[in-house]
């Protein structure tokens, strides 16, 4: 790919920032975002898309939740790369979320970097990006931020929230915040805390980012640079854990990348290093570094049972909601037990769950994937939950 | 599914047994065939747990709120009364620890439904005493050393250990060869021999 174009994506990444091709709802003095590191965010604002119309009864909207690297445009064309929205397999006209009959929201979270608030947005009380003079953002905050958007479309009760990832831990923070607020729940390959070992991988990818010199302590856009290479390396160590032995094994093997035999030297010999370069020069396109940092941050200090006083299962006491998580066999990232442990804090709870482990072998990434038993699970928990929510087909 | 039902007379029985609108957990739901009956004719507010994952999938599917799980190390993770009925079908004998899992059922649910294959059945002994093998019948398809079914009861042995936890019986219905229900006047050694399947209603 030209440099130019890559240089033409990174310009409109950084716009994107303030002046996002979505909507965007700006919060005022007067309705300042209350942090839960102690501070007021203010003002600040949400970038979003929606799909679809909302009923008279304003009973039909699903909010969906993004995950890291994700953004608001769930189901259309991405005008930062150009490809089609990240789960545009599941959710537009027609489809499983069929945006004919549900009102589909989804927002750029606080902290990323495509029109929501975060640090490659402008300070308004410097008139610079803000950097790392942004406030630390949690799941909490994020979900705080979707709430006041979801109270300016006059919605009273989501019908659904889902997400995978870290947008599973926000339908869960959703879950535990809003209970009254949310009819069903769809929490996927996801867990109600960051382990150990994915706070480890996280560390990894920031100490890179900020090893970077090119990071100038979380000031680069004032220096007109961008921390192209410690994030690339960062996303290559994510990008391993996304995917599965098995399916790097059958993807790859040991494969050798344009060439008969080894070079005896360090180029891209193999195939999966000329994948995984590819992997992080592209993400460094349309990415943020900081906002890297801030969310992976998010998801490390995520633990919805400290929240609650070391007991999971009274994050959902009382709950109503009904939930159906879904894990997948090979996710090492996520792991079937963690949400089995969600379960069962929901079963202690007596909350309403379903709960579907899927056989396959493509690892964490398989929820953006065309999996037809994860397609069928959601399937009939949607449309279970909307014949008890009383919405007609 | 309609094959499945015309074969488990127990699901009817089991049905007749639950209120419209009650809160029902379904122990060892299968493909959910009991649940799904329930929601249907009952509209129950049902789950369900399940050990296969295939089973718990097409659950799923069909829009039922079931979960993968094991009924001998996964019911301690329910509340205590959280349900008006736990039903336990066709499956107490798959279990590794019958009086455990029952004696959570007993916990679970205000009331307790237990079905189950009676090993006392004539045909069961006539095969263990005139031919000297492990029965494989209709209801018990299997061979001794593929079964699933390694803690078999009689309807007799089963009321024993209902005393032993201190459960009451509070209905009890056997099922003859044909899916009939055996007269209630007859003694249990009656039941015992001609039940060829057997329903409790319990309750501590």
């Amino acid at each position: 790919m030209g440099t130019d174009m890559a240089a033409q994506r990174t310009a409109r990444t950084n716009d994107e920032a303030d002046h996002p091709s979505s909507p965007v709802l700006q919060f005022g003095p007067d309705k300042p975002l209350k942090l839960e590191a102690g501070t007021l965010l203010s003002p600040f604002q949400i970038a979003y898309q929606t799909y679809g119309s909302l009923n008279d009864a304003r009973s039909n909207a699903i909010l969906v939740c993004h995950a890291l690297t994700g953004d608001q445009h769930v189901a259309n064309t991405n005008p930062v790369t150009g490809k089609p929205g990240w789960w545009e397999v599941l959710i537009g006209p027609g489809k499983i979320i069929d945006a004919n009959r549900f009102f589909v929201i989804c927002a750029n979270v606080i902290g990323g970097c495509l029109g929501s608030t975060g640090p490659a947005s402008t300070n308004p009380a410097t008139g610079k990006p803000y950097g790392l003079d942004l406030p630390i953002i949690t799941i909490r905050d994020m979900v705080r931020a979707q709430a006041m958007l979801v109270d300016h479309f006059g919605i009273e009760k989501l019908f659904c929230v889902l997400g995978g990832s870290m947008g599973g831990m926000q339908v869960l923070e959703w879950a535990a915040s809003y209970p009254e607020r949310v009819f069903c729940a769809l929490p996927i390959a996801t867990g109600a805390r960051h382990s150990s070992q994915n706070i480890a991988f996280h560390e990894v990818g920031r100490q890179a980012v900020m090893a970077d010199p090119d990071w100038h302590g979380g000031k680069y856009l004032e220096f007109g640079k961008r921390p192209e290479k410690g994030l690339a390396v960062a996303r290559m160590a994510a990008h391993i854990t996304y995917l599965s032995e098995a399916a790097l094994h059958r993807k790859f093997g040991r494969n050798l990348q344009d060439r008969e035999a080894l070079t005896f030297g360090f180029d891209a010999d193999f195939q999966i290093e000329s994948y995984l370069r590819h992997q992080g020069m592209t993400f460094v396109d349309r990415f943020d570094a900081n906002s890297y940092l801030y969310l992976t941050r998010a998801m490390d200090y995520f633990d919805l049972a400290a929240d609650h006083g070391g007991r999971l299962a009274d994050a959902f006491a009382g709950t109503r909601t009904r939930f159906c998580l879904v894990s997948f066999t090979s996710d090492w990232l996520f792991p079937t037990e963690e949400s089995r442990s969600i379960v069962h804090a929901l079963n202690a709870a007596g909350a309403s769950v379903s709960f579907v482990e899927i056989e396959t072998d493509r690892g964490h990434d398989a929820f953006l994937l065309d999996e037809p038993e994860l397609f069928a699970a959601i399937n009939g928990f949607i449309a279970s939950a909307a014949r008890a929510r009383g919405l007609s087909l | 599914m309609s094959v499945n039902r015309a074969q488990r007379v127990d699901l009817e029985v089991v049905t007749d047994l639950i209120p419209a609108k009650s809160r029902v957990l379904d122990v060892g739901s299968g493909d959910g065939v009991l649940l799904e009956l329930l929601q249907e004719t009952k509209q129950v507010d049902g789950r369900g747990l399940e050990l296969s994952q295939r089973g718990v999938n097409e659950c799923v599917a069909r829009g039922l709120s079931v979960i993968q799980g094991d009924a001998d190390t996964d019911l301690k993770f329910y509340a205590d009364k959280g349900f008006d009925f736990v039903v336990l079908s066709q499956t107490l004998q798959a279990t590794r620890n019958p009086k455990v899992v029952l004696d959570e059922l007993l916990r679970i649910g205000n009331r307790a439904i237990v079905s189950f294959p009676n090993f006392g059945h004539w045909r069961v002994r006539f095969s263990l005493l005139i031919k000297g093998r492990m029965p494989v019948t209709k209801d018990l398809p299997y061979s001794w050393y593929d079964t699933p079914n390694i803690h078999f009861c009689t309807i007799r042995d089963f009321v024993n250990l209902c005393e032993e936890l201190g459960a009451t019986v509070e209905k009890a219905t056997a099922l003859d060869a044909n899916g009939q229900k055996i007269g209630l006047s007859m003694p249990w050694w009656f039941w015992n021999f001609f039940g060829q399947q057997a329903v409790f209603l319990l309750k501590r």
